[in-house]
């Protein structure tokens, strides 16, 4: 099974045409039907990126990590109270719990100029995986440009939106949003990054927004994106604003 | 007015609206929208009472108001009085009983089509059983031509989709390739285009012409790009067979995506003009899903199922070749589960067909929405008996550039062989004349690269990395 030349099989003569694309081609054939190793593939492609949907991101290994690398963090959580609830409302899984709100008071509410959060939205594998490694990279850099921050705050169930109401808490100019992506078959892990400027709840749209998406190893390096990011925090200084109207002129080399 | 007593409760709702949405089977984009019923009681009573409301009705109590949106004026200014008047003394719950009769023949419903509106047709899917939905629109037949014919009885049509995440040509090639050398693509090959820019459009419109010229094969391109995109392309000489959109049912979901009634009438004309269809000129290509309205927050506190039907009315005003329902595609905040998938894919077809659309649908789903392939064969088979007019081909039903599953060129392949379905005639013919499907139309063995296509595989092995 394992070369796919059990009996019944037919291979595909245009094997070599796989090298032009990810796309799951000359799968060959059994009667009609998809080969064992085809079919199996697909299930464990697909079992993937299913866990990385649903399995609970560790968050309190999470803090541990980034207190470890020196970074202050709080954790909180949006009003989905569950997986199901925030699959099935996203409106929910923008705004904060009332007990999150109570703890963001708590933390103080000195005004930044820029707010960190991380969800784990639709992939706490992403989360797991490219979080820490990029946040190492990012707060040095902000540091560099004196930049006042807030504790990083890791938000549970949060959608992108959540960072609205954590910006506005803490009179951030801009807000940088880490979250896990709704994964794909081969990129069960991706990571984006959501940077809006004068974000505020309730009033900040996703127009308002500039995405950075496709973190993973095989899509966007940390320091491809890292580099965007800077570009943009730059330019949306200057223009005092984010989203549509600001546009990414960093020359990142497209991966075919 | 909407009234009933049922286990000592009173049921009122307010208004056609109101009931409509709360008739609905379960879905989760009704219970974000905070319309659905509160339990399954009140959603079969408010089955009970639309049963009993008489279809008149809704040519009476427009959905959306008609002085705000364009696509009710549409709905109810382009209402054939004429072709309504064999239904118009029935209760949505009669003509239930009577789509299902005898009476209800292929010639019957294909006169009756322009005398329904969406929210009639709606209404009586809330009160149909999957096997219902099945039975009506298996009785329903739609044909539509441009390079052949599509839509003819016991035979299923397939979009070849070849897309790559960055629309590199070889790549493109590549699974184009694959695809035919599968049969597939008869309903058209179309492409959605990772980034919507002219220049890429322009290059994958140009190289599709190529394909289907140098093979001559009987079928019709399309690069799924915004209309302003294509009609730009028109403009610029660009060969252009399909216009393709996305279409919503109200006027301010249409807003949100860029587009209105003037515009897609500009673009059909456009396309009209070109005259690149050589058997017919149905020249557009729509696709459509339940919950595109309430994410534009354009729903009017409509269910989510009656906004979708009410965008088949912006499609049939333009004589579309392909209708096609996207139907697992916007996630589970619309479509939670399998469940959901299937019963939403099969109400747009059935809606669809009793409109006089060719519909197919993307049997799909995306990674967070509870479903998986188990799921994906019920609907395709459900669909297929059903008589959907096509499917998607994906190879490997995985699409690497937009990131959901939908349905491959072996699912295609199955269905042929289970229900004895066959590709459109003119496909048909240059699949065996080329010696890819024998006269049964089985799938022949390929020891090597077809003779047809060995030149060029050659020179897209040998080129393939540079383009």
């Amino acid at each position: 099974m394992s070369h796919d030349i059990s009996p019944g099989i037919a291979p595909d003569p245009w094997q070599e045409l796989k090298q032009f694309t990810p796309a799951r081609i000359a799968l060959g054939r059994t009667g009609i039907s998809l080969p064992t190793r085809a079919f199996l593939d697909f299930q464990l492609a697909h079992a993937l990126a299913r866990d990385a949907v649903n399995s609970p991101l560790d968050f309190a290994k999470l803090e541990q990590r980034l207190i470890l690398q020196g970074h202050q963090t709080l954790i909180l959580q949006s009003r989905a109270e569950n997986q199901s609830v925030y699959l099935q409302r996203p409106d929910l899984g923008r705004l904060l719990s009332a007990s999150s709100l109570t703890c963001l008071q708590h933390s103080g509410a000195v005004p930044t100029d820029t707010v960190i959060v991380v969800a784990d939205g639709l992939s706490s594998k992403a989360i797991e995986q490219h979080a820490e490694p990029f946040l190492s990279l990012l707060i040095p850099e902000l540091k560099k440009i004196a930049y006042s921050l807030p504790p990083v705050c890791l938000v549970k169930h949060g959608r992108v939106a959540v960072g609205d109401g954590v910006a506005e808490h803490y009179s951030a100019r801009l807000c940088i949003v880490l979250i896990g992506e709704r994964p794909g078959l081969s990129s069960p892990d991706s990571m984006g990054i959501y940077f809006t400027y004068h974000a505020r709840s309730g009033i900040s749209t996703d127009a308002d927004r500039n995405c950075i998406s496709n973190i993973h190893k095989n899509g966007l390096s940390y320091l491809q994106a890292l580099k965007i990011l800077l570009f943009l925090i730059k330019a949306s200084e200057k223009l005092q604003l984010s989203g549509v109207n600001l546009k990414d002129e960093t020359t990142v080399q497209a991966l075919s | 007015m909407y009234k009933t007593r049922i286990s000592h409760l009173t049921y009122d709702f307010k208004t056609l609206r109101n009931l409509m949405a709360k008739a609905t089977p379960a879905r989760s984009g009704d219970y974000l929208a905070g319309v659905a019923a509160a339990d399954n009681l009140e959603r079969v009573a408010a089955q009970w009472v639309l049963a009993d409301v008489p279809l008149k009705q809704f040519l009476n109590e427009a959905l959306v108001p008609y002085e705000q949106d364009e696509v009710t004026r549409l709905i109810i200014d382009g209402h054939d009085n004429e072709a309504f008047a064999v239904i118009s003394h029935l209760t949505v719950g009669d003509f239930r009983n009577w789509l299902l009769s005898v009476h209800a023949t292929t010639a019957v419903l294909t006169a009756l089509a322009p005398g329904l509106t969406p929210e009639m047709v709606a209404a009586v899917s809330k009160i149909m059983r999957i096997q219902d939905l099945i039975l009506v629109a298996k009785k329903c037949r739609v044909i539509t031509r441009f390079r052949n014919t599509i839509g003819l009885e016991n035979r299923l049509s397939t979009r070849l989709q070849p897309n790559h995440p960055t629309d590199n040509p070889a790549g493109v090639a590549a699974s184009l390739v694959d695809g035919l050398l599968y049969g597939c693509g008869d309903a058209v090959i179309g492409i959605n285009p990772a980034s919507d820019n002219l220049e890429a459009t322009l290059r994958l419109l140009h190289m599709l012409d190529e394909v289907i010229e140098a093979y001559q094969i009987p079928t019709q391109s399309c690069v799924l790009a915004h209309v302003t995109t294509t009609l730009k392309a028109i403009a610029q000489g660009a060969p252009v067979d399909l216009v393709f959109q996305s279409i919503a049912g109200t006027q301010k979901a249409n807003d949100s995506f860029g587009i209105n009634l003037n515009l897609l009438n500009e673009a059909h004309l456009a396309a009209l003009e070109l005259g690149r269809g050589t058997l017919g000129d149905n020249c557009m290509y729509f696709e459509t899903g339940q919950g595109s309205a309430l994410s534009a927050n354009a729903h009017h506190g409509l269910d989510q199922q009656t906004c979708e039907v009410r965008a088949y009315a912006v499609a049939r005003q333009f004589k579309p070749l392909l209708v096609n329902t996207v139907v697992g595609f916007i996630g589970p905040e619309y479509l939670y589960d399998g469940k959901q998938i299937i019963r939403a894919g099969l109400e747009d077809h059935f809606c669809g067909k009793l409109l006089g659309l060719p519909m197919g649908c993307d049997v799909c789903y995306t990674n967070h929405a509870e479903a998986d392939q188990d799921d994906m064969d019920m609907l395709l088979t459900q669909l297929a008996v059903a008589g959907g007019t096509f499917i998607m081909g994906v190879p490997g039903a995985d699409d690497v550039m937009l990131n959901y599953q939908s349905t491959s060129f072996h699912d295609a392949l199955y269905l042929r062989q289970v229900l004895g379905l066959r590709p459109a005639p003119e496909f048909e013919h240059w699949l065996q004349k080329h010696q890819i499907f024998n006269a049964e139309n089985q799938l022949l063995p390929q020891r090597e690269i077809p003779a047809l296509f060995k030149a060029s595989l050659k020179k897209l092995t040998e080129h393939g990395n540079e383009s």
